[in-house]
């Protein structure tokens, strides 16, 4: 009887889902397209990197970077008066 | 094997960036040229795009990342891709360069150059033979702009090139930026070096932009860049070029800091009239 | 000669190591600046080329620490494809442990999520599904319909607001301070020819990789209803079908629709 319940109900989302997607506001989307997209810049070219001859020649050694080894970008922005989320989301993978 | 066969016109390196300017206008260049290691994805806009641009334009596939000359085999994965592209878009030219990019299984992402020998003669002309086979077509190879030089070295880059076309049945393209730049930093004479060139072979030119920098002692040292104009050096030889040979398929490069369509669009028009300066005079 | 290009290649991404013998030039037997340049070209193009697939983990922890964090990755992971649109796969695990990274522990699923719009820029063109061919299934083979999930579609989960995160620093949304930490799973996906992120419904990456893994949509449902209290198949759905997740469904194995 368990499996006939869930077909009932699988359907009557399935037929729900249909007639969500089937209203004019979602439907709309698609003709915003461009026939092309907009395509990203190449990554693969034949020049030369900038007229330095420094800029790769740096050591990777982290002491030598470290005034850099510290993240500066929008992540302190993010953050709300009581820290970014740290705590509730845990320790990242190590 | 279907021969290299671009108009004698001036065409630019396509910038996706470009894509709507160039759609607004009737053939605004003679020819566009696409790096082919841009359209080995599946799908997706890059397809879209080039697809949309092969219905109107002559197309020259320009690879970057072959490393013909690399001591070990070509990656016979990469050949295929190239196969691929080529099917697909039917180019009315390939080219590559004389350089190698990778070594063991590491791509490094850069034209590096190799010594002029009879040992790398030899691997160049049978990476070339592959190529030419496998794509059922002739291949364009292309002069590189050098830093430094080999001990080794037994062969000028212009004999080397000669023998290398003698041997495979190549085609050449003539990069007039890499000959400058090359000169200036070998502190020898760009004339001198293109009248020795096998310029008979010479079926696609280059022309770009390059930067400048010192070497270890102070001397002039020429980066090629491509994220300027031409600069004047390099049109006097491109027209000194022209003059000799005919008018030839002429592709200005223009890959850092790219520019609005206008500038890229009014760099080609240039050469576009040298070319017809020497159309008329002939 | 493979000795010399071996030599050669060998300095590229080691900096302090010393001039490969064999090299010379017009005017110095020891031309380091300009072997310099060939080190210059592989890494700083190596460099724009994380950049430009990872365009918001760049935004996020700035570019000076982007560099660095690339430089130490290039060195240790270099490219093996001449396709530098696949470089970097391994880079979000890369992060995800870089120690100076940990401050911002939500810098790997952000990238995670870039590399899915990499993948579904450069995906198949296949048309999705069209939501007819399901109301066109008979009710009672529905919940044994089969999906495949459309070539472009990349299913993310994360323990952090990834796609607020993101479309912060994609230029999406303004950034600004993020109150509700809470987490998303993102669909990335490329149905025409826009990459698109949309935030899926609580337990809706259960559901779609339960899709993915060739069960069928009770199956799924079901996964989705155990995962997550808040599940709702006909949201999900909705999403998934409008956002389309889809190229193809099966009423019957071995069904080719």
């Amino acid at each position: 009887m368990k499996t006939s319940i869930i077909s009932l109900a699988v359907a009557a989302s399935v037929t729900s889902a249909l007639a969500a997607i089937a209203s004019p506001a979602l439907a709309q989307q698609d003709g915003k397209e461009k026939c092309y997209g907009v395509a990203l810049k190449g990554q693969n070219d034949c020049a030369a990197g900038p007229g330095t001859t420094c800029a790769g020649t740096s050591t990777v050694d982290y002491q030598q970077n470290a005034w850099k080894l510290v993240p500066a970008g929008t992540c302190e922005a993010m953050m709300t008066p009581n820290g970014h989320g740290m705590l509730e989301a845990g320790p990242a993978p190590a | 094997m279907r021969p290299s066969q671009l108009p004698a016109q001036a065409g630019v390196g396509f910038k996706p960036e470009h894509f709507a300017s160039i759609d607004q206008e009737r053939q605004p260049v003679g020819f566009f040229e696409v790096h082919a290691e841009n359209y080995m994805g599946a799908g997706g806009p890059p397809h879209a795009q080039l697809s949309r641009l092969r219905e109107d334009y002559v197309l020259s596939v320009h690879g970057v990342g072959l490393s013909i000359g690399s001591i070990q085999p070509l990656n016979q994965d990469h050949l295929q891709r190239l196969k691929q592209v080529c099917d697909r878009y039917q180019p009315e030219s390939f080219s590559e360069h004389l350089a190698w990019s990778t070594h063991d299984t590491t791509f490094l992402n850069d034209l590096l150059p190799l010594p002029y020998t009879e040992e790398t003669l030899a691997q160049v002309c049978r990476h070339i033979d592959e190529v030419q086979t496998a794509l059922g077509r002739q291949m364009l190879l292309e002069n590189p702009a050098t830093y430094l030089l080999f001990e080794e070295s037994t062969y000028e880059e212009t004999d080397f090139l000669d023998e290398v076309v003698k041997r495979s049945g190549c085609g050449l393209l003539l990069d007039v930026n890499n000959v400058f730049v090359a000169s200036t930093n070998h502190n020898t004479d760009p004339a001198s070096y293109l009248a020795r060139f096998p310029v008979l072979h010479v079926r696609e030119i280059h022309l770009g932009g390059h930067s400048e920098t010192e070497d270890d002692l102070g001397a002039t040292l020429l980066i090629d860049s491509h994220d300027t104009p031409v600069r004047d050096p390099v049109w006097a030889l491109y027209a000194d070029v022209v003059r000799r040979i005919g008018p030839v398929a002429t592709l200005i490069e223009w890959d850092n800091d790219v520019p609005d369509w206008p500038v890229l669009r009014a760099e080609a028009q240039a050469a576009q009239a040298i070319l017809q300066r020497s159309a008329l005079a002939a | 000669m493979s000795t010399m290009q071996q030599r050669f290649a060998a300095g590229l991404m080691k900096p302090e190591s010393a001039l490969p013998e064999g090299l010379t030039s017009w005017n110095c037997r020891q031309p380091k600046v300009r072997y310099d340049v060939y080190r210059n070209n592989v890494m700083v193009s190596l460099r724009r080329a994380l950049a430009s697939r990872f365009p918001a983990a760049e935004m996020i922890v700035g570019e000076d620490f982007f560099a660095a964090m690339a430089d130490i990755f290039i060195c240790e992971h270099p490219p093996r494809s001449p396709l530098l649109f696949l470089y970097g796969d391994d880079f979000p695990d890369f992060a995800a442990a870089f120690p100076p990274a940990q401050s911002v522990p939500y810098l790997a699923d952000v990238m995670r999520l870039e590399i899915g719009r990499g993948r579904a820029y450069h995906a198949a063109d296949v048309a999705p599904l069209d939501p007819a061919r399901l109301a066109a299934v008979a009710p009672d083979d529905l919940a044994a319909v089969r999906f495949t999930l459309h070539p472009s579609a990349t299913v993310l989960r994360s323990a952090f607001p990834v796609v607020t995160i993101w479309a912060m620093n994609a230029g999406e949304a303004p950034v600004a301070p993020i109150s509700d930490w809470t987490p998303e799973d993102a669909l990335v996906i490329r149905p025409h020819l826009t990459v698109e992120v949309l935030r899926l419904p609580p337990a809706g990456a259960v559901f779609l990789d339960a899709l993915a893994a060739g069960g069928p949509l009770a199956d799924a449902a079901e996964a989705g209803a155990a995962a997550h209290p808040d599940f709702d198949l006909t949201a999900t759905l909705a999403c998934a079908l409008s956002g389309g997740a889809f190229s193809t469904i099966q009423t019957q194995p071995g069904d080719q629709p």
